[in-house]
């Protein structure tokens, strides 16, 4: 190839970043000195998310206190019809300081998901459920998953799940990680 | 692979069977162009859901996004309804590969196009492009950054 560029190119798949960093705006679990810190941007309804999502439980387990989790929405809402809904029920629970304990029982009934789990599931996580359903409507939370969305695709995000291990994506497979992490 | 400075080759390819897209008449829009091997491959259907679900952020920047591959209308046709996809995946079937081939990113080898992303301006100049390994999805943060850049120009 006479044009190649190999800068393009490192731009790109050298290890993109994530951007913006974690910041208190995330939905974070476990301490803030914890060494290690996992992103991951996930899709209630994808199959390979809820996957990973028993990954990470397993993870959570095994590094304890040295790992810091964060969860950022990248709902597909073209390929999954639910995706978004998921999304936005797990920021409506967030607001009143159950998002996950909501993420966690989405995942849990991932395959019976449609409108009528999510309230099903916010009533079962102990949701106020006219705030909740309000909550839902709000063009703010709508604009706060898209924005994680955008910040996804600006990470470098290709699919779902996408992880990055201390700001950089992890380009493995993420039923690797704990052996990864190790290293 | 054409580059950035360079005008971007005109094409008129069928975007289904009965409808084609002439790129010219896109002029005062910025154009994205996603070559790619094949409709249904694993990696091609991630990239084109990836897409799919970012229109609505192309078009802030006021720009539209064509699928090119060697496949025919109909299984694009096919594949688009399969994937709900939103946006027209054109087929550069006949003379096969030549559109691919004006862009310098056509696979001899295999027959197919090469993984390639393309940011053309309004006035039909490319100002970015992007040759991904094959097996790689290349997302969309690259076209975004150039999308930004043609903005602040």
């Amino acid at each position: 190839m006479a044009s190649w560029k190999p800068w393009k190119i490192s731009k790109i798949t050298d290890m993109p970043t994530l951007i913006p960093p974690v910041n208190a705006l995330d939905h974070v679990l476990g301490a803030p000195d914890a060494t290690i810190e996992v992103v991951e941007y996930g899709d209630f309804q994808c199959p390979f998310c809820r996957e990973a999502f028993f990954v990470v439980k397993e993870l959570q387990e095994r590094f304890a206190s040295q790992l810091r989790f964060v969860f950022r929405n990248f709902p597909l809402s073209e390929a999954h019809e639910y995706a978004m809904d998921a999304a936005l029920a797990a920021e409506a629970a967030a607001k009143q300081n159950r998002f996950w304990e909501m993420h966690d029982a989405i995942y849990n009934r991932q395959p019976e998901l449609n409108e009528a789990l999510l309230l099903t599931l916010a009533k079962e996580v102990g949701l106020d459920l006219q705030r909740f359903t309000e909550d839902l409507e709000a063009p703010k939370l709508l604009s706060r998953v898209e924005a994680d969305f955008e910040s996804g695709v600006r990470s470098g995000v290709n699919g779902t799940p996408t992880f990055y291990v201390n700001g950089k994506r992890y380009n493995g497979d993420y039923r690797e990680l704990s052996s990864f992490l190790v290293k | 692979m054409l580059q950035k400075g360079e005008i971007a080759p005109d094409f008129t390819l069928e975007a289904t069977p009965e409808r084609k897209v002439h790129l010219k008449d896109l002029r005062g829009k910025n154009v994205i162009l996603a070559f790619y091997p094949a409709d249904w491959s694993p990696v091609c259907s991630d990239q084109m859901t990836l897409y799919n679900e970012m229109l609505h952020y192309f078009e802030k920047y006021n720009a539209v996004l064509l699928g090119i591959s060697v496949d025919g209308a109909w299984c694009h046709h096919a594949f688009a309804s399969a994937r709900q996809i939103h946006f027209d995946l054109l087929s550069d079937f006949e003379p096969k590969g030549a559109v691919s081939i004006a862009y310098g990113v056509y696979e001899e080898k295999f027959g197919v196009s090469k993984r390639a992303l393309f940011v053309i301006d309004a006035n039909g100049i490319i100002q970015w492009s992007y040759l991904s390994p094959v097996n790689e999805n290349p997302g969309a943060d690259g076209i975004l950054e150039a999308l930004e850049n043609l903005k602040n120009n």
